[in-house]
């Protein structure tokens, strides 16, 4: 290995943990449209080097054939191989849904243990460039409401890299969702060979006043969000949450029970979101102690808009974080 | 490849055992679930009972299968054991999969069935992905997806079709097809007059064959799974048959033409196959009675388990959702 960056983007962190699981493991395997390198290495290069490094009969390009592709990578993975399949966009998840609720999800239940899925499912999203209504979606609640398949959602390089490690060891289908407008952003770089669990939230921020949960890129505007309410003697204990499903209830519990205030922060839209079922349970657990009301805050109910003006009022910027978490105290 | 070499009556004999034992139970199964004593979504392959087993024959525990909800016919002939297999159907403890599969989603990995899928086309492309598997390491296993007519009209079929034979998967597709698509007669939903025409679009292979013919049946066979297993790449079969049931028990087929229907039922594939064996003395009357005999034997045993099985605990539902059990 040459010397370690000490900064990487998520772009590089990804590629990092395919090619350390790769290099130590020969049952995982890439496939995925373009994503050898006679295609480019991916669309953004996340898999760039991969194939010629360890050959395009673990590294394949792939028709543009999401069923089959999710569908290869489940068959392959009941008899012991580790496919990392990538969906190219989260949209795209939505023609390959059989393979991945029906099949990917159920197979460990319905054959009562005798098979297991272990895929890695990886797909970029995330509004801000663009794409307009079938390139942006965030559709992680779809998949945490399937019981059987674990929904994973890194918010900075170094996480990318350590959840990755663990989807990619664990035994049951795990979906990675990458943020596309935020994959150039650098962060800390990792430590090459170690993993972060799965189903384990992050306190990234700790505070005593509101909590703040969140995952994926919006973590990033919830940082800038707790940084602005400090000025202001706001103590926001700010969560990323790193997996979805499934949901580490018990660290987000343990703060709201000592802030007695949440927010929750997604860029899904947010009727029916992972805001909803936080909200639920936090109000489940903690009715009595909460000296507010919880705060959602997720994109309008309304497909990702291309023009630039619509596309950032969509989203949750500061600005709406902060106005949520002070609503929390008045 | 070498000259396909007509089956000694050994094998023949094999094929109609297996024939036979799938026709015993199916009508087993349908007489159990009549007097209410198991409730399941039945769906009868009686009339199907060639293309499986003369497939099977060509076939070892090592090589995969990927059936459908109509695929109990399948699983028999790949050696799914009785008892655990009727449980299953029967949703005790003591089924294949612990009672919670099912009939539309039976596995028995040590007999090779990896997926039964109770969604239209889905056998397709896990059976390539077993496939690949095979493929990356080197094995020489053969993964065979097994299908309707219906399926061939859905995406997941051109899709599987298309990647198998980009990369030259050891992967057979047979395509059973008994003329109906749940309600819908082929013709009815389908633009061309063979599916197997269809794998003229993949470049692989399509052959059609008379699927109530086990020497036929055995020839197609035998061909698809060598081509496969010599790395010669996916073959698609279409297995022309007929359903003798409606789509599932309890249906009244109303929709199915009457003389269409005896005419096939009058050429039932068991007894004729039976009687063909006996003429051509690849067997005897004594036998054949005796192994239909040992059959019954079986399946007394095996719905005598079943019925005297257990239920699964409710703890079940919160185990195989991961790994670990977990709290969402």
């Amino acid at each position: 290995m040459s010397q370690a960056p000490t900064s990487i983007n998520t772009i590089q962190a990804v590629n990092y943990a395919l090619d350390d699981a790769m290099a130590a493991d020969a049952n995982v395997i890439v496939l995925g449209e373009d994503v050898a390198d006679g295609q480019e290495g991916g669309i953004v290069g996340v898999t760039k080097g991969l194939s010629s490094k360890y050959g395009t009969s673990r590294v394949r390009s792939t028709p543009i054939s999401e069923q089959a592709i999710v569908g290869a990578a489940i068959g392959a993975s009941m008899v012991g191989m580790r496919p990392v399949a990538e969906i190219m966009l989260m949209n795209f998840t939505t023609v390959a849904m059989d393979m991945i609720v029906n099949h990917a999800a159920k197979l460990r239940f319905m054959s009562g243990g005798q098979t297991n899925v272990p895929i890695v499912i990886r797909t970029m999203t995330g509004a801000g460039f663009g794409t307009g209504g079938q390139h942006a979606d965030y559709l992680e609640a779809w998949f945490a409401h399937v019981a059987g398949i674990k929904v994973v959602v890194p918010s900075n390089p170094a996480d990318a890299y350590g959840l990755m490690l663990s989807c990619i060891r664990d035994d049951d289908p795990c979906l990675f969702i990458e943020n596309m407008p935020s994959y150039w952003n650098p962060g800390n770089a990792p430590e090459r060979g170690v993993a972060i669990p799965l189903g384990k939230a992050n306190v990234v921020r700790a505070g005593t006043d509101v909590t703040v949960i969140s995952y994926s890129r919006r973590v990033q505007e919830v940082m800038a969000a707790a940084e602005a309410l400090a000025n202001d003697g706001i103590a926001c204990e700010v969560i990323d949450l790193r997996t979805v499903s499934p949901l580490d209830t018990d660290t987000i519990l343990t703060s709201v029970a000592k802030t007695g205030r949440a927010v929750v922060v997604h860029e899904a839209v947010k009727p029916f979101g992972v805001g909803a079922e936080i909200a639920s349970r936090i109000y489940e657990a903690l009715f009595r102690e909460l000296k507010a009301p919880v705060q959602r805050v997720g994109s309008q109910f309304c497909p990702v808009p291309f023009s630039k003006p619509l596309e950032d009022a969509f989203v949750p910027g500061v600005a709406d974080i902060e106005t949520a978490v002070r609503a929390t105290l008045e | 490849m070498n000259a396909y070499q007509p089956p000694s009556s050994e094998v023949l004999v094999d094929i109609y055992r297996r024939m036979t034992l799938i026709k015993q139970n199916d009508e087993r199964f349908r007489s159990v679930i009549k007097a209410g004593k198991l409730v399941m979504p039945y769906y009868s392959p009686r009339g199907q009972e060639v293309i499986p087993s003369a497939m099977s024959v060509c076939l070892t525990d090592d090589d995969y299968i990927c059936t459908i909800y109509r695929g109990v016919h399948d699983m028999i002939a790949k050696g799914v054991p009785l008892k655990a297999l009727w449980a299953e159907l029967g949703g005790r403890v003591t089924g294949t999969c612990k009672g919670k599969g099912g009939p539309m989603h039976v596995t028995h990995p040590a007999s090779g069935v990896m997926v039964t899928t109770g969604i239209v086309g889905s056998s397709m492309p896990i059976a390539n992905g077993l496939a690949l598997a095979a493929q990356i390491r080197g094995e020489s296993r053969v993964a065979v997806a097994y299908f309707g007519d219906g399926a061939s009209n859905i995406g997941a079929f051109h899709e599987s079709l298309n990647m198998a034979s980009v990369w030259k998967l050891p992967v057979v597709f047979v395509c059973q097809n008994n003329g109906y698509a749940e309600h819908t007669k082929y013709a009815y939903g389908t633009s061309v007059a063979n599916i197997a025409q269809r794998a003229v679009a993949y470049q692989m292979p399509g052959v059609t064959v008379n699927g109530n013919d086990p020497i036929a049946m055995h020839k197609a066979a035998r061909e698809a799974v060598d081509r496969a297993r010599s790395g010669g790449g996916p073959t698609l079969i279409e297995a022309n048959t007929f359903r003798f049931h409606g789509h599932v028990f309890g249906d009244p087929d109303a929709y199915m033409d009457k003389h269409e229907k005896a005419a096939w039922v009058a050429k039932d594939p068991v007894p004729l196959f039976r009687q063909w064996l006996i003429d051509a003395k690849h067997a005897t009357e004594d036998q054949l009675a005796a192994m239909e005999s040992e059959h019954e034997a079986q399946i007394d045993a095996a719905v005598e388990f079943t019925l005297s099985s257990a239920f699964p605990d409710v703890a079940e539902l919160a185990r195989d959702i991961f790994k670990d059990e977990v709290i969402a």
